[in-house]
């Protein structure tokens, strides 16, 4: 990816993640989380993860907001009741934001980019991700699958109706 | 730059074969229609007088007539969200061609082109996507219009379409185990194989039926059409999603519709119908089954390969029309009932039963 075209398009993620955030409608909100998703899509492509940003799109923008606005919807929220936080929240909250953009730097400038020869062969393809993930992280996939299972059954559990 | 017009040129071919499918489509829809009812159908479309051609007349008039009506926004819209809705319908549905394969190779003056708009090594995946992201035109357009049975219209299109997806998806697994790739078009060359001694054309449908019927009907499902049009239902929603939408915009919507059903049918025939190819018909010519043979220049292999294709399209086009105009409309609960007591449960054991067949008879593994 070139460096105005990267540049160009982070800039579009920033401004399109901040619109999740401060955005008075909460489906305008989603619309955006859908962008923003999208767009870290289009990065994980210029890294030569194509499965990862398909996956990406598959299962955040293509599922998970949809049943965010699905709920929003049903909720009819036409005007939001924005809580106003008070000062010791706001000030808090701003004060662990800069706290996190300064850890974020430092961590950065101390980190060393690997050279691009290094990127082996076949990287981010599915055969490559699948062997890795099915001979090395063996033990952590099948637990996930069960840590999947219980949110299964424990929403069963609560959308069951009371006998 | 050369590259660069070659896939140009790619893709404003698939798009424009999409687009005479899916005015052939209009027309089954027309006049099967007409016939299965013992009606005529459309026949009274002047244009400058001139009704001579019947149908044919209709179907210039009836996209003309759309572009140039009014395009009424209702008060109390979302203005943005209303006006991208019909966009996000269309689009998705449209870019997933780019992965569908219309032919094997074509030789020009030495260069080889793969007869492949985008030659992405996850192209299934990347069908999955972009279907997925056509629930926004649905869900946005339900909401944006301010209406109550729009908005109906759009939940009902969201659950549906996120319960189909589900069967699909499954459904595409099984395919993807017997083909051992993502990528169409290896699916599509890997299906030039023959059976019974080089007489059987070993197409998909072979290897995975219950996975077609799955899939075709997750298609329909996610395509909206009767009997799963629920999202639209004319009898009590009026249009649905789409109620509020007039001119150019409906036409979009309309149009998103019927380039779903050629989608439907491209991807029912990559995946279990040869996709490409022509029984006996290889790279360099004929190779019939009792030793006969005819050579063939590339191009007008090429040719054979892409009219096998558009043959194929247009008949799976002309069977999804006629499944709309046999069935009647599910209920609610006999929707999700089949989505997900039926094609689920289906879809799961067919993917069990390929894996073991695979490993234990075919013996690969790895």
């Amino acid at each position: 990816m070139s460096p105005l075209l990267f540049l160009v398009l982070a800039a579009l993620t920033v401004v399109s993640a901040l619109t999740v955030v401060v955005h008075k409608n909460p489906v305008h909100c989603a619309c955006a989380l859908v962008l923003t998703l999208c767009l870290l899509a289009v990065f994980f492509l210029a890294l030569d993860a194509q499965l990862v940003a398909l996956l990406q799109v598959i299962v955040y923008a293509g599922a998970i907001v949809v049943l965010f606005l699905f709920v929003v919807m049903l909720l009819n929220l036409q005007k939001e009741s924005r809580a106003m936080a008070g000062a010791l929240l706001v000030g808090s909250g701003a004060a662990g934001g800069a706290g996190l953009l300064v850890l974020l730097v430092v961590a950065l400038r101390h980190a060393s980019a690997p050279a691009a020869s290094q990127v082996p062969a076949g990287f981010g393809e599915t055969a490559t991700l699948a062997r890795q993930l099915f001979t090395a992280y063996l033990l952590p996939f099948e637990l996930t699958s069960v840590l999947l299972l219980v949110a299964i059954v424990g929403a069963v559990a609560l959308a069951r109706k009371p006998t | 730059m050369s590259d660069v017009a070659i896939t140009a040129a790619k893709a404003l071919f698939i798009v424009l074969l999409i687009v005479q499918v899916m005015g052939l489509g209009v027309f089954f829809e027309r006049k099967v229609s007409a016939l299965i009812q013992d009606r005529i159908g459309a026949n009274r479309a002047a244009i400058l007088g001139f009704a001579g051609l019947g149908l044919v007349n209709t179907l210039v008039a009836d996209p003309i007539k759309f572009l140039l009506k009014e395009d009424v926004v209702p008060a109390g819209t979302d203005r943005v969200l209303h006006f991208l809705a019909p966009v996000l319908s269309l689009v998705p549905v449209l870019v997933t061609f780019a992965v569908v394969p219309f032919g094997d190779v074509l030789q020009v003056g030495g260069r080889v082109i793969n007869l492949q708009a985008a030659e992405l090594n996850v192209g299934i995946l990347y069908v999955l996507a972009m279907v997925s992201l056509g629930v926004y035109g649905v869900v946005l357009g339900g909401w944006a219009s301010n209406n109550r049975w729009s908005l109906l219209g759009g939940i009902r299109g969201t659950a549906q379409m996120i319960s189909y997806e589900i069967a699909m998806g499954l459904a595409l697994v099984g395919v993807v185990l017997t083909y051992d790739t993502l990528d169409l078009q290896v699916m599509a060359r890997v299906q030039g194989g023959y059976l019974i001694h080089g007489w059987l054309p070993a197409w998909g449908i072979l290897y995975q039926p219950v996975a077609f019927l799955v899939f075709m009907t997750a298609g329909i499902a996610e395509s909206k059409r009767i009997p799963f049009d629920l999202p639209e239902s004319e009898s009590e929603l009026v249009s649905g999603y789409f109620t509020e939408y007039s001119g150019a915009k409906h036409l979009m919507f309309m149009m998103s519709d019927f380039v779903e059903v050629v989608l439907v049918a491209a991807l029912v025939t990559t995946l279990f119908f040869g996709g490409w190819q022509v029984p006996y018909l290889l790279r360099e010519g004929f190779h019939l089954p009792w030793g006969a043979a005819l050579a063939l220049p590339s191009w007008v292999v090429a040719l054979l390969q892409v009219t096998a294709f558009a043959l194929k399209l247009v008949f799976f086009t002309w069977l999804q029309i006629v499944i709309r105009w046999t069935l009647p409309r599910f209920r609610y609960d006999q929707l999700m009932r089949l989505g997900w007591q039926g094609l689920l449960p289906v879809a799961l054991a067919n993917v069990v039963v390929s894996a073991l067949v695979i490993v234990l008879v075919a013996g690969r593994a790895g």
